[in-house]
């Protein structure tokens, strides 16, 4: 009878080690949103939001890195969600369960996911800008330096591909709660494995797309190391193009923190801006997660 | 007259190296309704499956044989599947409707083959949703979620989207397996009132169904055709032992 | 046949009208648009397989050069200013020519256009680069482009034996890439690397493994919603947030309680990074728990072991490859984390296993270089270089990992 009641000890010290574990996790969140949110919460004035930085960077508000961001996420997004939604359809709906091709692919796209995100950034550099932007600049503007350079667009596309794995992850498990029964349905009327695709796979899993691509934007606005040389600046006057550098929130806070002249002055600023990368990626990822609850609800029923 | 409609001989259907279907030879005519029964795993599913050749999603499946429909072997190598599906319509065991309107469900087939004309569709859904008797359940709410109907209706609606192809056969893989009483009773008198335009095959495992419904009916067992003949005769006066087995309920 | 079939669906009402019978189905045929999304979307497939391949070449072609300069073409080195190289560089069209670097602090701003800039320059991490030679160029054109002679002008036999020494250097401990003589000791920063892996791992790991097995095996269904989307948040954090509260918060808070001289340090940037880990090691951790078939479990109940001698004893060994797998991923994470490095850790290269010293790894040491050095420089190839170390590295432990999960965990478990 004692070595029951040890035991049962035991089992409650232990059973608290590992609630206490989970606990600390769900503490480490909360100090992490509260400090930050706390620390930022005074600027997050419509004026901070909207107005550009002034007096070398202490001052002001960081519109242009909003906008940058916006930029990066538009272009990633147009880049990285046709491509990961349509290796999703591949993988799901034309691909044999364990065919070697699909197997490779599945390990390609595992391993994209796992790549540090610095080298993304090398490849950026090393293809986009130094090969295909160099290519164009010899080819279309006589060598004269245009396209051969850090700017929006190759910025975007390196994070696209960063950004790919989360898409087609999201995607593939969305068109998963598609139930066969529809596809059979679609082809026994005569449908052609295309039209089932458009007309009734693609439309049962809308939401999925939906959810690939927001936790895409908010991995791709958060995401710094690969943009640190393929296109993001430290300041700038104007609003970039296409083919120029930009502001983006998550470097202007690495910037502001590390590389400024004068740390403490530009302290309330770092903290209203990383407060707002952190609202957004969390309410982005928050939207993310009830959308991918009640899709995989939707495939228990 | 009695035409053969569709007509199969010494069709064998390997799951890889399994056999699921040996050497069935059967002659199905033309405007009748046709009961394949037997117990589960027997290959009655499976035999309805690769008259349209749903088999063909399945991984691993090799068919030798000739499966004639008319007088196309279907398994020829320039068959088009797709076309195929359109004339060999096929009515599911488990309602399926797609998450759309009724209206859309049933325009779904002749959608995909390029009417879109809006009074064209509007007849179509009408006839067919006439054609699968449930007009009159739903004519007011066309645009209604599918989903919102009951099985049984589902079930009708899921003809009536059959139906809308205009097939010449139409496959029914226990098509109220799944129903209530009242709801089977609705299919089966549509499955009676259907047969003076197509050619209905039917899987059931239900053999009062079967006798209620079929003209001619086909008892599978082990992958194997073992006895087909006029209803009547199957259920009164059985060839074979085990099909008298069967009937009177000494196994399966 | 579509379009018969069209024709007579108009007749209508009469089924017998719009039959079937004219469907052709002894001819397949041919669906241009069917054709096209098969083939397309099978191309798209391999997208993913083609940047794995393309940042292969593309990382290992930037820093092949280093290890391709014996049998370079000695020329008389010239001091060459900086923007006569330039002016060189500009004509050839494909030797992609990075003339901006020096003045614009890196990847900064566009100098044509906004020459301001100048003034962040003040407080930047590293010493301004000096202009280095550009005999490695020589060495990157000749064997990566089809490049004319003409570039050769402003090659710098200087530069090839910079080149030279600098692979002497590589497995050294001194990383002193800019300086009258460049040291690319590429040690220091391994041992950094691996101390700063080890201890957020050593934060991380228990912390992940013990949290998920209370979700799967303890936790009741309300407290599994609360824990499991939470944890997901947290892996939406972007490491730049993690690094910033490192900075701000997590240093000053760390260094009251352990009294250490430097605030950052490899310690502070491990538990960083332990952070950003957490969710990876929690989330395959609970997978692979949550594989375990629910008869072992109910088994061991049955054979009167209490719950957590269940967890522990059944649950935790039938998953220990998915947890494997899941600490590999981790390290991956923390191997390659940048900004989490640059902005925690105190970016000073020392040889040191002291854990309150700090440290610089790998890859904030691309992060914090990159943007400054001279394109087709000996420090370029250098940190291209690293980067493939990188890459190789992380591949690696993915493609292990996914052994572990896949070949091992799977069978184990579904007996396959």
């Amino acid at each position: 009878m004692i070595t029951k009641a040890n035991k049962n000890i035991k089992g409650i010290i232990i059973e608290g080690v590992t609630l206490i574990s989970a606990l600390i996790i769900i503490a480490i969140l909360v100090i992490m949103l509260l400090v930050i949110f706390i620390g930022g919460k005074d600027h997050l004035t419509w004026e901070f939001l909207t107005s550009f930085p002034t007096e070398g960077m202490t001052k002001g508000g960081i519109f242009p890195a909003i906008y940058g961001t916006a930029l990066l996420v538009i272009i990633m997004s147009i880049a990285a969600v046709p491509f990961g939604t349509i290796t999703a359809i591949y993988l799901t709906e034309y691909a044999k369960e364990n065919s070697v091709i699909a197997k490779t692919i599945r390990f390609a796209v595992r391993t994209l996911a796992v790549i540090p995100s610095i080298i993304y950034g090398l490849f950026g550099l090393g293809f986009f800008i130094k090969f295909v932007g160099a290519h164009i600049d010899g080819a279309f503007f006589g060598g004269e330096l245009k396209w051969g350079q850090p700017n929006v667009l190759w910025a975007s596309l390196t994070m696209s591909l960063l950004t790919l794995p989360v898409v087609i992850v999201s995607v593939e498990e969305a068109l998963r709660t598609v139930p066969q029964d529809l596809r059979a349905a679609s082809l026994a009327l005569g449908a052609t494995k295309w039209q089932t695709i458009r007309k009734v796979v693609i439309p049962g899993s809308l939401s999925g797309i939906m959810t690939g691509t927001i936790l895409a934007v908010s991995r791709g606005a958060g995401e710094v190391a690969p943009i640190l040389f393929t296109g993001a600046a430290y300041y700038l006057a104007t609003l970039p193009g296409l083919g120029d550098q930009f502001m983006v929130l998550g470097y202007h806070i690495y910037v502001l923190t590390t590389q400024s002249a004068n740390v403490d002055q530009t302290l309330p600023i770092q903290f209203g801006t990383t407060c707002v990368l952190l609202l957004l990626t969390f309410i982005l990822n928050m939207t993310a997660v009830v959308l991918r609850y009640r899709i995989r609800k939707k495939k228990n029923r | 007259m009695i035409v053969d409609k569709i007509h199969t001989e010494n069709m064998f259907l390997y799951y890889s190296t399994k056999m699921a279907l040996n050497n069935i030879s059967i002659k199905i005519p033309e405007k009748k309704v046709t009961a394949f029964i037997g117990p589960s795993g027997c290959g009655k599913s499976t035999f309805l499956r690769s008259l349209n050749r749903m088999n063909d999603l399945i991984d691993g499946v090799k068919i030798e044989g000739k499966v004639m429909i008319d007088t196309i072997n279907i398994y020829d190598k320039n068959i088009d599947v797709v076309n195929l599906r359109k004339k060999v319509g096929m009515v599911f065991q488990k309602s399926n409707p797609f998450a759309k309107s009724i209206f859309e469900n049933i325009a779904y087939g002749p959608r995909i083959n390029g009417i879109n004309d809006k009074n064209q569709l509007d007849e179509i859904v009408e006839t067919a949703l006439k054609n699968a008797a449930i007009w009159d359940e739903v004519k007011d709410r066309l645009g209604d979620s599918a989903l919102g109907l009951s099985g049984g209706q589902q079930q009708r609606l899921c003809i009536a989207r059959t139906l809308a192809v205009n097939p010449e056969i139409v496959l029914m893989d226990e098509p109220a397996s799944a129903l209530d009483p009242l709801s089977t009773s609705k299919i089966e008198e549509l499955i009676v009132q259907l047969k003076e335009q197509y050619t209905i095959v039917i899987v059931t495992h239900n053999m009062q169904q079967a006798a209620r419904i079929s003209d001619h009916t086909a008892f599978f067992y082990l992958g194997e055709l073992i006895e087909y003949d006029k209803t009547r005769t199957i259920f009164t006066n059985p060839n074979k032992k085990q099909t008298e087995d069967y009937i009177t309920g000494r196994f399966g | 046949m579509t379009k018969k079939n069209k024709k007579s669906g108009s007749s209508g009402a009469s089924a017998e009208e719009h039959r079937s019978d004219l469907i052709d189905i002894t001819q397949k045929r041919f669906r241009i648009g069917d054709y096209l999304a098969e083939k397309i979307i099978k191309g798209v497939a391999f997208l993913s397989i083609t940047i794995i391949i393309l940042i292969f070449i593309f990382v290992f072609r930037e820093a092949f050069p280093i290890f391709n300069t014996s049998n370079e073409v000695k020329q008389p080195g010239v001091e060459q200013p900086k923007q006569a190289a330039q002016e060189t560089y500009g004509a050839v069209t494909d030797s992609d020519p990075k003339p901006e670097t020096q003045e614009t602090y890196g990847a900064v701003t566009d100098s044509a256009n906004k020459p301001e800039t100048q003034e962040t320059y003040g407080d930047v991490t590293d010493k301004p680069v000096v202009p280095e030679k550009e005999g490695l160029k020589n060495a990157k054109l000749e064997s990566a482009s089809k490049t004319g002679k003409s570039s050769y002008t402003v090659s710098a036999g200087s530069g090839t034996d910079d080149n030279q020494s600098a692979v002497k250097t590589l497995l050294t401990k001194d990383w002193v890439p800019v300086s009258e003589k460049p040291r690319y000791g590429i040690l220091s920063l391994i041992v950094g690397t691996f101390k700063i892996t080890l201890i957020s791992m050593l934060f991380a790991a228990p912390l992940a493994i013990l949290a998920a097995l209370y979700t799967s095996v303890f936790a009741n269904k309300r407290m599994k919603e609360i824990i499991k989307p939470t944890i997901e948040l947290l892996a939406g954090f972007p490491s730049v947030v993690i690094g910033f509260f490192a900075l701000m918060v997590l240093a000053t808070f760390l260094q009251t309680i352990f009294h250490y001289d430097t605030r950052l340090n490899s310690f502070v940037g491990g538990i960083a990074m332990g952070i950003a880990a957490i969710p990876i090691i929690f989330t395959i951790t609970e997978d692979s728990l949550t594989a375990v078939p629910k008869s072992y479990y109910e088994a061991s109940l049955a054979l009167g072991a209490s719950k957590w001698q269940t967890a522990f004893f059944v649950i935790l060994p039938a998953a220990t490859p998915g947890i494997f797998a899941a600490i590999l991923l981790g390290i991956g994470r923390v191997f390659g984390e940048t900004m989490i490095a640059l902005m925690a850790t105190g970016n000073a290269a020392l040889m040191d296993l002291n854990p309150f010293e700090s440290v610089r790894t790998l890859a904030a040491t691309i992060g914090a270089e990159m943007a400054e050095v001279v394109f087709g420089d000996t420090h370029y190839n250098v940190l291209f270089l690293i980067g493939s170390l990188l890459f190789v590295f992380t591949f690696c432990i993915n493609a292990i990992a996914e052994f572990y999960v896949k070949g091992i965990l799977m069978k184990r478990i579904q007996g396959k």
